[in-house]
């Protein structure tokens, strides 16, 4: 399976690529990191490009990393619709102080525009 | 943070007090008081269904840590006898000057008008402790959940997505 996990910084993505990694070790299933550049991350796409490169290296991974300029949500989605991908994996959100789970603006388009599957990693 | 919203809680009963719901039941409201076995029962039996954005977690576990961690702020309970039937809740935003707002009223109690003086009743005391800014998230699609935020105040903050942002400040006249 081909997977594309879009990553824009924020804690909840960091935490959706290690455990893509760990999923991908497993199965052998080919990923691709797409940086893209997301409004709510402190980080810019500089940063979270290192920091991926990092990540994917600490798992000793193979993975190729790709940086995707533009409006974060059709990006993604152009991306993995263009290059034959079967699922697209985004963080799942992150919580209030409350515990409520607050879905962020990238993955709300990305779940309401994408024909690829898309998977919201808790 | 702020809206337009603004909550004026001198017309609100402040806990702890009763009434009468729709079905002739007496409840009482009043604040947490470390009845947290009676609170557990109330969200072990809660329907799944009604869950808000993951809270109150299901499991065990989770459950018992997401309950530790809201009692720590402003808590109000509703009692039929000695069974908890609705629990309205303020938790601080870390660093900020900001509560968050989360309302629950068991099945067996709901549209009998519990959520209404419950949420009257929390607010009261909150603003008796010192809060004014308060907040809160709600599926788009619980329009009976904004109805009753909007009967007390709160005003949409943000609204873009699954979830609308609501916030108010307690004032009292």
């Amino acid at each position: 399976m081909k997977t594309v996990l879009g990553m824009g910084g924020t804690d909840d993505s960091i935490r959706a690529l290690e455990h893509t990694l760990d999923r991908v070790a497993d199965t052998g299933d080919d990923l691709t990191v797409a940086v893209i550049e997301n409004p709510d991350s402190v980080p810019d796409s500089d940063e979270v490009k290192d920091r991926a490169k990092e990540i994917v290296e600490e798992h000793e991974a193979d993975a190729e990393i790709v940086h995707l300029s533009g409006d974060p949500g059709s990006a993604i989605v152009e991306f993995a619709e263009s290059n034959g991908y079967d699922e697209i994996v985004l963080g799942g959100g992150e919580t209030s102080a409350m515990g409520k789970i607050q879905i962020g603006r990238v993955a709300e388009f990305v779940l309401l525009n994408s024909h690829t599957s898309v998977k919201l990693v808790r | 943070m702020n809206g337009d919203g603004i909550t004026d809680v001198s017309g609100f009963p402040r806990p702890p007090f009763e009434f009468e719901d729709a079905e002739e039941r007496v409840i009482g409201i009043r604040e947490f008081d470390g009845e947290r076995d009676a609170l557990m029962r109330m969200y072990e039996e809660y329907d799944p269904g009604d869950r808000a954005q993951g809270i109150p977690p299901v499991r065990g576990d989770a459950l018992e840590r997401w309950l530790d961690s809201i009692l720590k702020g402003v808590n109000a309970v509703s009692w039929d006898g000695d069974d908890a039937v609705g629990h309205a809740t303020l938790v601080e935003d870390e660093g900020m000057d900001a509560h968050e707002l989360a309302i629950f009223v068991a099945q067996s109690h709901q549209c009998a008008g519990v959520g209404s003086r419950l949420i009257r009743g929390v607010l009261s005391l909150a603003y008796e402790r010192g809060v004014r800014d308060v907040w809160l998230s709600v599926e788009r699609w619980n329009r009976a959940a904004v109805r009753l935020y909007n009967g007390v105040g709160f005003e949409k903050t943000r609204q873009e997505g699954f979830e609308i942002e609501m916030a108010t400040r307690l004032t009292e006249s």
